[in-house]
């Protein structure tokens, strides 16, 4: 057998590790920001990337480091376990505006301490006027933000945070330690003549990075002191021991070379915790933690210096302390992303550079982690290719039956193609990984940008009933009106148009933050472990990967497709509801609740006609004026023929059940989103590429969204993923999977998103592992990309929302990541519940 | 095929994809309407009858029964073509009892096999053995139910006797043209003692080429539905067996006889 994929139990350190990570809420803490704020008023008139580099090292050299009880892997960004830090020079005014609220607040709460308070806002003041943030507001052209301001699409994640999303050569430290990258910065610094043109920024740059390298050591450095300090007034023999061993680990790494399997589980450690206090930037992914970490843990176990229960162990604290990492998030983003989750995607599994599999112990004992653990982080993935053991995925299903939502799987024979058509090397496509959600992307080689912008694609489709206007402005392309139309292809036409204007807006809000960032917020710590930034002299930021995508993501793609299908079914095939009445319809949500939507578009076309005639529409005028126009606009009949049309609506046939027609619908109408995005490059000289995922905002961004053609209110998540639209899937999850497979996922090369729900029963016994485990391999063979299950009963999470004190610790995969169920807002336990349970 | 079979029409109440409980893997079952029995637990009561009927289903009506052709039907089992291949699954008739449509059934089994996707059916073998005899070649497994060795229980629970089903068993299993494994439904008062689990098992033991016997719980999953065809349900207030209870007849079963016991499909 290549591998011994027996299980080691789970250790009481790891049960007490846990414990004590989740005793109280998470807490905001100031030192980063105070840190930071003091060393850039230092180093006024320097370098920007000489700034960066002595600011982090001002920071690791002084923020409070603490040893938590019990563990075998240090390194706390935090004093308070799962705390956070902030990151003032991206954005800081939506967290002061928050400062009332964050600790009681639906999603992610927060506890921050009045002096907390204080700090953050002294601090904070320096950053007035010098943030990516407004940088990238004043890059940005005129009608992106307006674009933007009536929620079209939003680049928020990397508009006020770092970009992150990134995995970095892990087994280059591993191998050479810091000293050796400084080895390979200095030599590069010779290099340098004093007549090159780029002498400047290139001995700036290598200087940034090997200041950066340096400062990481001396962190280590302190770590070991404390340990060494803890160890000599440590009473309990057993304790001492471990305290000594953590203290000659972090001697040791990651300044040189790890020498044994514990020492590059810490070396690891290091290096992940690190870059996510150098940038605000989530998603920071481990990547194939399976294979880097292998040849230390074959060697040791070889030379019978490491036990399969201690590397067990090991890797479980390291699972532990993914979860202590945190990040706070603005109220809208927390929606957005909700669960604390920070996307450290770690995979499994998969083929070498030439092909061949690659599945090992750890492999299995990576799965075996998420068991023990049972928490949110890592994001575990899985690669299947038809070369995978059956029982690595046998394995993988045992976890996914216990409802933690993980692992998500992941389709080599569609990702590795894919990925090849953007441009990557055969080797370099074989040897992928996942990055946060679900970016496919080659580790230590690339700048994705994988979560540039959620794009919504059902608000284009309402700006063609209004040709274009939204609340009364000429927001969109003035397309023909829809009344006017004699067939099909006109409307969808119009659709397409409008698609694309707010496409090449999207890539100008995008490009205008990624220009802030490379000019603001260069990360040399991290281009120390991402090629070729070294050899090219500059920052990931400024171009130095060797490959360079932006990836924004589309969603809402079934509302669309069932949407479009239902225009051309009723409005022009058959002809039984005009498309007056249907843009009325709309317009007056079928005639339900009258909610903030509706008003806001009424009383925006009250405003324009007001104004044109020469009177001003005062909130209040405008208010009463809308109540009466909407009073009297539907009538009874009015309620009664929508009603008929929601009827009408509700017998065409959906997306998701396996129809070959609505189907190969869906997948022309996830090209309007796809194919134009391959027409733009970013600023540091990518492609931008596709991604039809939409973590959870679908929830909020539906609340955004007006009532569409497929019977959808206004106000109701859009559909999530390029799944099926919740509770519209009917004919069973094979259909289901055949319907998405449908998709074109080869050209959503940044990743699509499939959910599926089941109940524990389906996955009972070797019978229903078998069954489940075939069912995703037939989905894989005919093109899925990616899936993933919520294993849970629909009556265990009523009860959860019941009584959330009784399940503090029930995860659900929410959408491309696992989140603890209670800690969720209430509308999206709603829409998780909601969601087709699958089968039997 | 003759173009005459694929037209073969029948009737049938439902078609379920990804079920996984009854024969081996991923299969889509075929759900035939009618039977000949009127078992007391049957959770689909709306397949007893052969005549189209209205189900109320909360609240709303639905119609219960639709003529298919073969054709039509294929036409959704070859969707899952690829589940099947992985998983080694494939078409399972069930109802209702199929035998009640020996023509249609037949055709279905016959084109399922020349198309190369694995069959099954669920049935009581309630025919005539000629009947029977001419679906065996197209049958990869023959899923079948015994419920009782005692004529005169069969007959008050089920509204037959046992003797022709018995008998058609015995000729399945000695004809050897299928993989026959035996299922029973245990259910509360009627057969769920030792002694009658036993005795089954015992007969089913001496059926040549057996080598496999399912136990399945009796549920209460059907009962809304003879509400909604405003019919009573007579197991009343019954109660599904409880776990040790199985595990305890499975062990039964396994001290009688040396056929492999499973609980559920």
């Amino acid at each position: 057998m290549r591998y011994n994929s027996t299980k080691v139990p789970k250790t009481e350190r790891i049960t007490k590790l846990v414990e004590d990570l989740y005793a109280k809420m998470p807490e905001i803490e100031s030192a980063r920001a105070r840190l930071l704020t003091e060393s850039f008023q230092q180093t006024e008139g320097k370098p920007l990337l000489m700034r960066k580099a002595l600011s982090f090292a001002h920071i690791l050299k002084n923020i409070p480091i603490i040893i938590r009880e019990n563990e075998l892997i240090v390194g706390s960004s935090t004093i308070a376990p799962r705390g956070c830090q902030t990151f003032p020079e991206f954005s800081y005014d939506w967290l002061e505006a928050e400062f009332e609220t964050v600790a009681t607040r639906e999603a992610d709460p927060f506890y921050i301490a009045d002096h907390t308070k204080k700090e953050l806002k002294e601090a904070n003041a320096y950053w007035k006027g010098r943030t990516t943030s407004e940088l990238a507001t004043e890059y940005m052209a005129p009608e992106t933000k307006l674009a933007m301001e009536h929620n079209i699409f939003t680049p928020g994640n990397y508009f006020y945070n770092g970009v992150g999303h990134v995995t970095v050569q892990y087994e280059k430290v591993l191998a050479i330690g810091y000293e050796g990258i400084m080895k390979e910065a200095g030599a590069e610094l010779l290099k340098c003549k004093p007549g090159d043109g780029d002498y400047a920024t290139r001995k700036t740059f290598l200087e940034a990075v090997i200041i950066s390298c340096q400062a990481v050591i001396d962190y280590a450095g302190r770590y070991a002191e404390l340990a060494e300090k803890e160890a000599a007034g440590c009473m309990d023999a057993a304790r001492r021991v471990e305290l000594l061993q953590i203290a000659s680990n972090c001697r040791n790494v990651p300044a040189k070379g790890a020498t044994t399997f514990y020492e590059a589980c810490q070396s690891f450690w290091f290096v992940q915790q690190l870059l996510q206090v150098e940038s605000s930037g989530h998603s920071i992914s481990p990547g194939r933690f399976d294979q880097y970490m292998y040849p230390y843990y074959k060697k040791d176990l070889e030379n019978g210096t490491l036990t399969r229960e201690f590397a067990q162990e090991l890797i479980d604290c390291i699972w532990v302390k993914l979860n202590d990492l945190n990040k706070v998030r603005d109220a809208d983003s927390a929606k957005g992303f909700a669960g604390y989750s920070l996307f450290q995607n770690l995979i499994v599994g998969g083929q070498d550079e030439a092909g061949r599999d690659v599945t090992n112990d750890l492999s299995f004992m990576c799965i075996d982690a998420s068991a023990h653990v049972f928490l949110p982080m890592p994001s575990l993935s899985i690669r299947v290719w038809n070369g995978t053991p059956h029982e690595l995925l046998v394995r993988a299903a045992e976890l996914t039956r216990t409802g933690i939502g993980l692992p998500a799987y992941y389709n080599d024979e569609v990702i590795i193609p894919s990925l090849m058509s953007m441009g990557l090397s055969l080797e370099d496509a074989r040897t992928y990984n996942i990055i946060g959600c679900v970016e496919p992307q080659k580790a230590g080689k690339t700048n994705g940008w994988h979560d540039a912008a959620f794009f919504n694609m059902c608000r284009p489709l309402e700006l063609v009933f209004s040709s274009g206007v939204d609340k009364g402005v000429q927001l969109g392309p003035k397309t023909k009106a829809v009344e006017e139309m004699t067939s099909f292809e006109e409307f969808f036409d119009a659709y397409k148009e409008q698609m694309e204007y707010f496409i090449e807006l999207l890539v100008n809000a995008d490009n205008a933050i990624d220009q802030a960032h490379a000019d603001r917020a260069p990360l040399p710590y991290l281009a120390s472990m991402v090629d070729d930034c070294i050899a090219r002299g500059k920052t990931c930021e400024q171009g130095g990967c060797v490959y360079n995508f932006t990836g924004p993501q589309g969603f809402g793609i079934a509302n669309v497709a069932d949407s479009l299908y239902t225009v051309k079914t009723l409005v022009f095939d058959e002809k039984k509801v005009s498309m007056a009445e249907l843009k009325k319809a709309l317009l007056f949500n079928y005639g339900k609740e009258i909610n903030s939507l509706v008003v806001s578009q009424v009383a925006g076309n009250l405003a324009n006609e007001m104004t044109k005639a020469g009177q001003i529409p005062t909130p209040e005028v405008l208010a009463r004026a809308s109540e009466a126009v909407i009073k009297e606009a539907v009538t009874a009949e009015d309620r009664k023929r929508f009603d008929e049309i929601l009827a009408m609506i509700e017998e065409i046939p959906k997306f998701g059940n396996d129809i070959e027609e609505v189907d190969s619908f869906a997948r022309e109408v996830a090209y309007t989103y796809t194919k134009p995005m391959l027409r733009y490059k970013n600023p540091r000289g990518g492609q931008y590429q596709a991604g039809l995922y939409p973590v959870s905002a679908n929830v909020p961004l539906g609340a955004q969204t007006g009532a569409t053609p497929d019977g959808r209110l206004a106000g109701v998540p859009v559909a999530d993923g390029v799944s099926p639209s919740a509770g519209k899937d009917v004919n069973g999850p094979t259909a289901a999977a055949n319907s998405v497979a449908t998709l074109d996922h080869g050209i959503a090369s940044n990743g699509t998103l499939f959910n599926q729900k089941f109940h524990p029963s389906a996955l009972s016994g070797a019978a229903g592992l078998d069954n489940f485990v075939n069912l995703i391999r037939a989905y894989f063979d005919r093109k899925g990309s990616h899936v993933q299950f919520n294993v849970v009963s629909r009556e265990t999470l009523l009860d959860a929302q019941a009584h959330p004190e009784n399940y503090k610790h029930l995860v659900v995969r929410v959408a491309g990541y696992s989140a603890l169920f209670t800690t969720l807002s209430k509308s999206l336990q709603d829409d998780i519940i909601r969601r087709t349970e699958q089968g039997f | 095929m003759a173009e005459t079979d694929l037209k073969t029409k029948g009737r049938i109440f439902d078609i379920q994809r990804y079920s996984i409980h009854d024969g081996t893997g991923i299969r889509t079952i075929v759900f035939l309407k009618g039977c000949v029995l009127r078992c007391r637990w049957c959770c689909n009561p709306e397949s007893q009858s052969y005549d189209v009927e209205t189900l109320v289903v909360q609240g709303k009506p639905k119609i219960i029964g639709r003529d298919v052709t073969v054709e039509e039907v294929m036409e959704i089992v070859e969707k899952d073509r690829g589940y099947y291949r992985r998983s080694g699954g494939g078409l399972t008739l069930s109802g209702g009892e199929s035998l009640c449509q020996p023509t249609f059934a037949k055709a279905l089994l016959k084109e399922a096999k020349e198309r190369g996707i694995n069959t099954a059916m669920e049935s009581m073998g309630c025919a005539s053995y000629e009947v029977v005899d001419e679906i065996l070649e197209y049958l990869d497994t023959y899923l079948m139910d015994i419920k009782h060795t005692n004529p005169n229980k069969h007959k008050e629970f089920t509204g037959k006797s046992n003797e022709l089903m018995l008998e058609n068993a015995r000729k399945i299993a000695a004809s050897g043209k299928t993989k026959l494994v035996i299922r029973v439904p245990v259910i509360p008062t009627f057969n769920d003692t030792p002694e009658e689990i036993a005795d089954i098992a015992r007969f089913a033991d001496k059926l040549p080429g057996v080598e496999k016997i399912h136990l399945l719980p009796y549920h209460r999953l059907g009962q809304d539905k003879y509400e909604g065809l405003g019919r009573p349900y007579l197991m009343g207030e019954a109660l599904p067996p409880e776990n040790d209870h199985m595990l305890m007849l499975k062990k039964v079963v396994e001290n009688v006889s040396d056929l492999v016991c499973q609980i559920g499909g």
